[in-house]
């Protein structure tokens, strides 16, 4: 009896400290979407309220006087186009690397994601300039293009450690039975390992739809995805908390909901399989 | 009909020598087994030959066909894994079927050739199902309908038994025996086990580090093993090896001193001079306890099997023993006994390992 | 897929003739995506060339190299990369690791908790940083200020006399959750006879957090480290949107240095230097990440 009291007592105290960080680290997210919901005048109000007569104002202003689904189409159009596009370079390479192992293997993948180490501000110069001489500033296939190379070596990562774990010999006895490579990746190891390209690809379109760096020096308006959007916001005259804070819950909602559905799949890929 | 020749095969990966030239001919019809320790090649030789590994040199034929260069699937063989390997996302007749649909077969004639697999293997009621439906002994015979709806010119196992619990190994392996017979059909056989080799093959290839160390039938195998290593290797319990030296040679037998310094009168004639050191081999069964025993032991251990006993003895100059006694006999550790001799069933060998003679 | 083990005894595949070519038309666009910009760097270094200015274009030597060297932004861009470098992951894994073994324990509504906590890791990095910029660390009508004021203290203005340690505090709550995630995925593959094997020998919970959890948090810890630092070394938005660098170069970075260079004075002669030295950077901690987290690594 005492026994289970105090252990009762502790999950009563680990229940209140538990909920003390979780509700400090969510706190301005939920500022933030209560305040999308507040007029402009009670939005910036020195002494915030909790409760006041909601409004979607916010919501439709940003839609009506800055053409949310404009940038929103291309946030879509980036990060889906990316992701494709990174996955059909990614699944042969790292199926040859899963499956065909060589002593070079180990380092090459370690090369890949060494390529990702160069902070990408390294390459703004010549991309920069390479964009503006093909015409590709300001596009969506521009930065589609970029977003693909830039998370190309964590894909790879991602799907090889998915690969490893189909058994070798089922594709062994694929081939023993006529099956080439193709063949060998499109009739077992893409349905085999269909969760791992599933977890592998919401993450890719997670890292496009928030990347900010190439949106923000690729791209001004044509092209610009609802990273760039937002960002300007931070100029003064664009100011107003009730508009940004729904631009904002609107451009993160999606992604949200797609990040909070595959968490244990994310830390398993961004980690490379070292963390299970 | 088959038959395959391997010829000075060769394998290594980064320069470390795995497969160290093979020549082997194996018979149409025959079922040959691949035996040895785990890590003497047998599988790396088997795959060899299935076209999963490249070979480094040497030459492989089908039929007097050159293979090397030839993809596994245009070999005409089928290779059972270890592990089953069936397509987890496909049924089982979808699992049988696939070879022939990538052989481009039409939907009438693959079924045919599943239902006819099917029968053979007792899978008719199972044709439905996903292989994670199935027990290892069901998925077992999956597999090899796999393999058997191509009608291949060669079937290859990959120790295909391993992951099955005793009982049904021991059933699984009459089943592939019989399944042989009733195929006609020139099998090749992979395993670690040397009860499955003697119980199932027609021949033996017995592999150790990488090379053959003997071919043979079973019997030939057992009665005659060219070296320590076969003679180790098959038959259970194991050979006893004892020390001993030449001390004499007449004409038709030969004296032989043992380490505790009893001796023995080997009949036959050795190529080998006197004073040399020699080791003797000789099987459980073919001691006994006798009052008259020339080699005075003490009992360690007593292991009742039931129909018969097995006995780990020491001799006077610690050397181990076992003894194969029937069931009945009364024997408790400690006792001391008298062993005695088969001399007629003894094997020699000399300080290499090589057999001194064949009987 | 447990069949799989039972393979231990078979020698390591190797290279399949034609396979291995299925892996040439990554391993050619991340040759080229990594090298050409970097030539193209290389060769800028030691021209004169500014947009503003097409006509002046022209071998410069070592110019390029001795006006950055003299930029007193340099120095403290350097500075500013490695401490932000430093202080985030310190944070992160530091809270990380406490968190992750609170978040652990029993208690209710734990799904719920760990959704929310989560949330800061999704949000795109323009949107975290106006939110904290606006809404949190406004002095006017920022929410901590708010706070400050209704225990009678003065609101600072964050970004202008703090910005490294406010941009710091953002990108900490930007990377916390992916800390915390990852680690209590390693916590929770902890075998749990080896926790109660430990409690037999008598270790309380601060013995077991120092010998039991501690040392098994140690590939977590080194992929966290890794793949945050891939990602801090290029923080480049959070600026943008805040403090855009300043005031001077109180929050610059490497990467915003070689931004302003190229897209504020349209200096790429600058740019190309600046950007050579960050690819150095990154690689000299590149090579010891990777050497540490090889280690780790099961191929």
């Amino acid at each position: 009896m005492t026994l289970s009291y105090s252990k009762l007592q502790r999950k009563m105290l680990m229940t209140v400290l538990a909920w003390i960080v979780a509700f400090l680290i969510f706190f301005p997210v939920f500022w933030m979407i209560l305040t999308s919901f507040k007029s402009e005048t009670e939005a910036i109000s020195r002494v915030p309220h909790l409760f006041f007569s909601a409004t979607l104002d916010g919501y439709r202003a940003v839609q009506e006087q800055a053409n949310y689904l404009h940038f929103a189409w291309n946030s879509l159009v980036v990060s889906l186009g990316s992701t494709v596009l990174a996955l059909v370079f990614a699944i042969p390479s790292a199926y040859s690397m899963a499956f065909s192992p060589t002593r070079r293997t180990r380092g090459t993948l370690l090369w890949m994601l060494s390529t990702k180490m160069m902070p990408p501000v390294g390459a703004l110069v010549s991309v920069y300039l390479i964009f503006r001489d093909a015409g590709l500033l300001d596009t969506k296939t521009g930065l589609l293009i970029v977003d693909a190379l830039a998370n190309l070596p964590i894909i790879v990562w991602m799907l090889y450690t998915y690969f490893k774990e189909v058994p070798r010999e089922v594709l062994e006895a694929a081939r023993m039975d006529g099956a080439g490579p193709l063949r060998e990746i499109y009739n077992l190891l893409l349905p085999l390992s269909m969760p791992g390209i599933v977890s592998t690809s919401l993450l890719a379109v997670i890292l496009a739809w928030n990347e900010a760096f190439w949106s923000l020096t690729l791209t001004t308006s044509k092209a610009a995805p609802l990273a760039a959007f937002i960002a300007s916001f931070s100029s003064p005259e664009g100011l107003f908390y009730a508009k940004l804070s729904a631009a904002s819950t609107m451009a993160i909602a999606p992604i949200l909901l797609l990040g909070w559905a595959s968490q244990k799949q994310l830390v398993r890929g961004l980690t490379f399989g070292a963390v299970k | 009909m088959a038959n395959l020749q391997l010829r000075r095969v060769r394998k290594s990966y980064d320069n470390i020598e795995i497969i160290r030239g093979i020549d082997l001919d194996l018979h149409d019809e025959e079922l040959t087994v691949f035996v040895g320790p785990s890590g003497c090649g047998k599988s790396t030789l088997l795959r060899m030959i299935a076209g999963l590994e490249e070979i480094t040199s040497g030459d492989l034929f089908i039929d007097g066909e050159r293979v090397n260069d030839i993809p596994p699937a245009k070999r005409g063989l089928a290779l059972v894994f270890q592990s089953y390997a069936l397509y987890p996302h496909m049924t089982v007749a979808e699992n049988m079927s696939f070879s022939l649909k990538l052989a481009g077969l039409s939907k009438a004639e693959r079924e045919m050739k599943v239902a006819q697999a099917a029968q053979i293997l007792h899978l008719e009621s199972l044709l439905t199902r996903k292989p994670k439906e199935l027990s290892g002994g069901q998925r077992q015979r999956v597999a090899i309908g796999r393999a058997i709806v191509r009608n291949p010119k060669v079937f290859l196992f990959d120790e295909p038994l391993s992951n099955l619990d005793a009982e049904l190994r021991v059933r699984m392996r009459l089943e592939l025996t019989k399944l042989h017979r009733q195929l006609r059909a020139t099998m090749i056989y992979v395993t670690h086990d040397q009860v499955e080799a003697m119980t199932m093959a027609d021949r033996i290839v017995v592999l150790n580090a990488g090379v053959v160390e003997q071919v043979g039938t079973p019997m030939e195998l057992y009665r005659n093993p060219r070296n320590l290593f076969v003679a180790g290797f098959l038959g259970s319990p194991k050979m006893n090896f004892l020390t001993a030296t030449v001390e004499s040679q007449n004409p038709g037998n030969v004296t032989v001193k043992m380490a505790d310094g009893s001796r023995l009168s080997v009949p036959g004639q050795l190529d080998i001079s006197n004073h040399s050191q020699i080791t003797i081999g000789i099987r459980p069964e073919h001691l006994r306890l006798t009052n008259t025993g020339s080699l005075a032991a003490t009992v360690t251990t007593v292991e009742h099997l039931g129909s018969e006993s097995y006995l780990h003895v020491l001799t006077a100059n610690s050397e181990a023993l076992i003894v194969r006694v029937s069931g009945e006999t009364a024997v408790e550790a400690d006792q001391q006994v008298n062993v005695e001799v088969d001399s007629s069933a003894l094997h020699l060998f000399d300080q290499d390992g090589t057999s001194l003679r064949s009987r | 897929m447990a069949a799989h083990a039972f393979n231990t005894t078979q020698p390591p595949p190797r290279g399949r003739r034609g396979v291995w070519s299925l892996n040439t038309p990554t391993i050619t666009i991340l040759f080229l995506w990594s090298l050409v910009p970097l030539l193209m760097t290389l060769w800028f270094s030691f021209r004169r060339y500014n947009l503003m200015a097409p006509d002046r274009i022209g071998f410069d030597g070592l110019g390029n190299y001795r006006y950055l060297l003299t930029d007193p932004g340099l120095a403290l861009a350097i500075w500013n990369t490695i401490l932000l470098l430093g202080a985030v992951l310190a944070i992160t894994i530091g809270l990380g690791t406490v968190l992750a073994v609170l978040f652990d324990q029993e208690f209710f509504g734990r799904g719920i908790a760990r959704v929310l906590v989560l949330a800061p890791f999704f949000i795109m990095p323009t949107v975290s940083s106006l939110l904290w910029k606006n809404m949190m660390m406004h002095p006017d009508n920022g929410f901590i200020a708010f706070l400050m004021r209704s225990v009678g203290l003065k609101p600072i203005d964050w970004f202008a006399v703090v910005p490294l340690t406010s941009i710091i505090i953002i990108v900490s709550w930007q990377w916390l959750p992916f800390a915390l995630l990852t680690l209590l995925t390693a916590v929770q593959s902890l075998d749990a006879e080896r926790k109660e094997a430990a409690r037999m020998d008598g270790a309380g919970p601060i013995a077991m957090f120092r010998y039991i959890i501690l040392p098994h948090l140690g590939r977590a810890i080194a992929a966290t480290t890794m793949i945050e630092t891939i990602f801090l070394l290029g923080i480049f938005a959070e600026i943008y949107v805040t403090t855009s660098g300043g005031p001077g170069f109180a929050s610059t970075n490497l990467s915003f240095l070689i931004y302003r260079y190229v897209l504020q004075e349209y200096d790429i002669g600058g740019a190309a230097v600046a950007a050579l030295l960050a690819i150095v950077l990154a690689n000299i901690l590149a090579f010891f990440l990777m050497r540490s987290f090889a280690r780790n690594l099961e191929t």
